[in-house]
């Protein structure tokens, strides 16, 4: 079935945030901190300028609680006189003018006053805790999973009778979701309500987030998701911030109004990908059998606490990755500094985590002289073995058939050597990787959200799908509109999947962790199906609607407290090959060939899982060789497209897409999670690659051309 | 944007305008301008000089003639600079994407003159000439190697223009070479590119030019490069000759693109690979 909001988008009738208006709808500006740590000690304003003609809304103006509600309310959504300021482009306050321009010079004109403070800007000097930005130790939050012993010593102990320990740190960088469509969102206020439209993933995260920060009622907010365009993440937690300032202008402004990120603001005043430290010991025995694995991860939280927690949960819970281990320790902490806040991003924790572990799992194939790919497959995880937290795999377990199909396809390695056009001597290498990825939120996640979703025939006679998960470009609607269809048995003409507006669907959960399709797919799914059976029954002319609740799947019971048991409703699996050149003269390594065979449950529509595999393949191997974000005292150096580097198609490799389907009983017609699934494994495959073609290690990523010139002398 | 802005008929009306406005922008294309709307302080007034015919145009006569307004798409696919100017060519592919292709103009590149211009070294290494016109003085020529003469800087006048640059074609025995090493493989920025002008009798440099750009606060010539090789045949000692000649010669800085060492270390690679 071809994509139901394709041709809008390629069209352009789509129509975005910046292409919608209301009437006299007046632009917003953020003033925001240059300084990273300090106190605001006053908000000056230039005598110079008309401020007649303009609004200017600080932390006073904010009608309820200047916090944006998430996990913890410590993060404002305007600095208030008198307060911390934590990192540089914070919002310090807002104006709003009748053209762009003017709210532009506005905002120009704006002094904020912030008595500087020593800042931290490494995770090393946040555990040091000389400087205090959280608690008393820096330390956001902290997890440890312990299977198969009780104390560190006991831990120590089965370490100390391994035959070889393999020991690493590895470097994961902050990445920019660099969605095409930049943060933006409109307010406006009408008989007391709050209206807020705007490009987000989460209509019921800003609703949540609202109403405390406006002082209102649930039903006197009402959030719209506008077109959105692309959010991996970047477009979770961010667009409440936004919701808040466009909310506080809008009711001082007494009329609608609007903020559109420019490109270089968004860059540098929106989330990016964690940074993370992770160290990793590899306990094997004499036959290479894994005894211990041991993993501390530290990840860079930034200004405030924001959704860390959960990435961190995420990375912690997949550090052991998809190997048969009987002793497992992981602990992952987040820290603060004073970079902006980072957040969620396609794979939201996990690939960081992966990348330590298929370098370590790489490494110990070097050490042992084993074949890489035949070293996991014979440490895989199977169907029956058990997790690092405990987790019995029931069901749903693809190992065998992804890494038969990536063997099938692979073919001999690449010669090692060559000469490229311009006469430059080349060096060739080829990596593998074998991963899996939790499918659904953390832990008890699912059942604490209790997602909704509705199916009804409306008294039109049409069907419509209410739901507030959002089509960010992943295809939700047209995923909803199949399964809808085939549920009810009706054609996919008459269903009508409707604009998340929470005033008129139900909370069906955010719209993130690879959940859409799997959960509130599997609603959808249900829904349709009840309903279908109600109609033949039901009055004509009258609307007929059916609600389901997530329900976990029997035996899915999670423990918070000890970090056991069923971290994820279940896990897709996925094993990636990745043929590198390494340019000597340039140091550039480009990517040639890159094949994943990745286990989805079942593709509902091939083209769209397809395309979410390339997307998020290529992101991943952009973040292995070229994205870079340059935090200078604090502040992103490079914002901009023009510095800010991401893979264009000239960079994109041959991409061998693989579907495999070893279904989910419990997802509809068998599907499980595949959003962030290509985003976790590519980059280590990346890196095991170009340490295949020049014989030597690299441990942190990007990979860039400045990084292995640097390394020449441990080529082989 | 509520700056004065002129578009001329003609270059005669272009000419006055300057001279009436030197302080105002030139238009060539509009491609950095458009970049350079958020970032920088708004011009005093624009003068636009799209497609004015005058200064439109590829000829191959004895020399290339390239118009200052053509656009870089009309360079790459001319087919005197397909034919005997390959680097030409080469590095007009690799400014920016197609569309910014369509719209950047010579003119644009050599007036802007950043460090990066992409055409710059290309530029130096076939020794072009530049026509440059005013008002007042009428036409003047004057070889490009002169006309750069510091970050942005440029021996354009206030009341000047840029009409054209001329370009010599290579004798068969040439060999001419570019490229480029940018942050990616498309539409990206230089951290590093060189072009060069090898005159051969047989394998045997009889005289070369070598230019490199990102390297330093313009496009330069390396003159100790082309000395060293002088009279060396092609191969690993010219290579080598070429390497250690440009060890001392420049002076490349670290930025948010790259590093000084990782542009001198791969400055180096590229001109041993002109020579080998």
């Amino acid at each position: 079935m071809p994509r139901i909001d394709g041709v809008a988008k390629v069209t352009g009738r789509a129509r975005y945030l910046d292409d919608l208006d209301a009437p006299g709808v007046w632009y917003g500006a953020t003033v925001r901190s240059t300084v990273a740590h300090g106190v605001l000690e006053a908000i000056d304003l230039d005598p110079g300028f008309d401020w007649s003609r303009v609004v200017v809304a600080t932390a006073a103006d904010v009608p309820g609680q200047n916090y944006i509600a998430l996990i913890e309310n410590d993060q404002p959504a305007l600095v208030a006189v008198g307060k911390p300021v934590m990192h540089v482009d914070e919002a310090i306050a807002l104006v709003a003018a009748p053209t762009k321009e003017l709210a532009m010079a506005a905002a120009k004109a704006v002094r904020p006053r912030v008595r500087g403070l020593p800042a931290v800007f490494s995770v090393e000097d946040s555990l040091a805790a000389n400087e205090k930005l959280y608690g008393t130790d820096n330390v956001f939050k902290q997890f440890m999973i312990r299977k198969g012993h009780a104390s560190d010593a006991d831990f120590e102990a089965v370490i100390a009778k391994a035959a070889h320990v393999i020991e690493g740190t590895y470097y994961t960088s902050p990445q920019e979701q660099m969605y095409i469509e930049p943060q933006a969102m409109m307010a406006e206020w009408r008989d007391g309500r709050c209206h807020i439209v705007g490009s987000m993933q989460c209509p019921y995260y800003v609703h949540k987030a609202m109403k405390p920060l406006l002082g209102l009622g649930a039903e006197d907010v009402v959030i719209t998701q506008s077109v959105t365009g692309g959010g991996f993440g970047g477009k979770e937690e961010y667009p409440s911030m936004l919701a808040a300032h466009v909310a506080v202008l809008a009711k001082k402004a007494g009329r609608a109004v609007k903020i559109v990120y420019d490109r270089d603001e968004d860059i540098a005043a929106t989330t990016k990908r964690h940074p993370a430290y992770t160290r990793h010991r590899l306990a094997v025995d004499q036959r290479g059998d894994v005894l211990a694995i041991d993993v501390d991860c530290v990840m860079d939280g930034g200004a405030y606490l924001t959704l860390s927690p959960v990435v961190l949960s995420r990375g912690v819970l997949h550090a052991a990755g998809p190997y048969r281990c009987p002793v497992v320790r992981v602990r992952g902490r987040v820290v603060a500094t004073n970079h902006p806040p980072h957040g969620a991003f396609r794979g939201f924790g996990a690939p960081q985590t992966t990348f330590a572990y298929e370098r370590q799992i790489e490494k110990l194939a070097i050490h042992l002289g084993e074949d890489p790919l035949q070293l996991r497959k014979r440490l895989a995880l199977r169907k029956g073995d058990t997790t690092a937290t405990g987790q019995e795999l029931g069901f749903s377990v693809g190992t065998d058939e992804v890494i038969a199909a990536v063997e099938r396809v692979a073919g001999p390695p690449p010669v090692r050597e060559g000469t490229g056009p311009n006469g430059e001597p080349l060096r060739r290498g080829r990596g593998y990787v074998f991963y899996f990825h939790g499918a659904g939120f953390t832990g008890s996640g699912e059942s604490r959200l209790a997602g909704r979703a509705t199916v009804a025939r409306t008294t039109s006679g049409r069907y419509e799908v209410r739901s507030s998960s959002t089509d960010i470009g992943q295809g939700a609607i047209t995923i909803f509109t199949q399964i809808a269809s085939q549920a009810l048995g009706v054609d996919a003409s008459l269903i009508d999947v409707i604009d998340p507006t929470t005033s008129l669907v139900p909370d069906s959960g955010p719209t993130v962790a690879s959940r859409t399709c799997m959960v509130v797919g599997g609603l959808v799914e249900r829904a349709a199906k009840e309903l279908r059976e109600k109609l033949p029954s039901a009055p004509a002319g009258e609307e007929v609607a059916v609600t389901m609740q997530y329900e976990p799947p029997p035996g899915i019971h999670f423990d918070d407290a000890t970090y056991t048991g069923a971290a994820y409703p279940c896990f897709g699996w996925a094993c990636c090959l990745v043929d590198v050149t390494v340019d000597l003269d340039t140091y550039e390594a480009r990517v040639d060939r890159c094949v994943q065979a990745i286990d989805v449950g079942k593709a509902i529509n091939p083209v769209i899982v397809k395309g979410q595999i390339e997307g998020g393949t290529l992101q991943a191997l952009g973040w292995a060789l070229l994205e870079n974000i340059v935090y200078r005292e604090g502040k992103v150096a490079n914002a901009n497209m023009t510095n800010c580097i991401v893979p264009t198609f000239a960079d994109a490799p041959d991409l061998e897409t693989i579907l495999v389907e070893v279904p989910y009983p419990f997802g509809p017609s068998g599907a499980k999670g595949v959003g962030e699934i290509p985003m976790d494994g590519p980059a280590a495959a990346v890196a095991n690659a170009v340490g295949d073609a020049l014989g030597c290690a690299f441990d942190g990523i990007p990979i860039l051309p400045e990084v292995i010139a640097a390394s020449r002398a441990r080529w082989s | 944007m509520s700056s004065a802005y002129i578009r001329p008929r003609s270059l005669a009306e272009a000419l006055d305008a300057k001279a009436q406005h030197p302080d105002w922008m030139v238009l060539a294309g509009g491609t950095d301008l458009m970049v350079n709307a958020t970032h920088r302080p708004e011009p005093a007034g624009i003068l636009d000089l799209w497609r004015l015919p005058e200064l439109r145009g590829v000829t191959m006569t004895d020399v290339l003639t390239i118009g200052a307004g053509t656009t870089w798409l009309e360079v790459e696919h001319h087919a005197a600079v397909l034919e005997r100017f390959g680097p030409l060519a080469a590095a007009a592919r690799e400014i920016g994407a197609l569309q910014i292709q369509a719209r950047g103009t010579l003119g644009g590149n050599v007036g802007t003159s950043s460090p990066v211009g992409d055409s710059l070294p290309v530029l130096l290494a076939f020794d072009a000439e530049l026509e440059l016109a005013s008002a007042a003085r009428g036409r003047r020529r004057i070889p490009y190697r002169e006309f750069c003469t510091g970050y942005r800087k440029t021996q354009l006048a206030a009341d000047e223009l840029i009409v054209a640059a001329h370009l010599r074609p290579p004798a068969t025995r040439t060999r001419t070479t570019w490229r480029k090493v940018g942050t990616r493989r498309a539409q990206s920025i230089s951290k590093v590119m060189g072009a060069a002008f090898i005159e051969l009798d047989g394998d045997v440099v009889t005289r070369a030019r070598v230019a490199l750009g990102a390297v330093a606060d313009r496009p330069i010539r390396i003159a100790a490069v082309e000395q060293a090789v002088t009279g060396l045949a092609l191969g690993a000692k010219a290579a080598e000759a070429a390497r250690a000649a440009l060890r001392s010669a420049i002076k490349p800085i670290d930025d948010v693109r790259s590093t000084a060492t990782y542009r001198r270390d791969v400055a180096e690679n590229l001109v041993a690979r002109f020579f080998s």
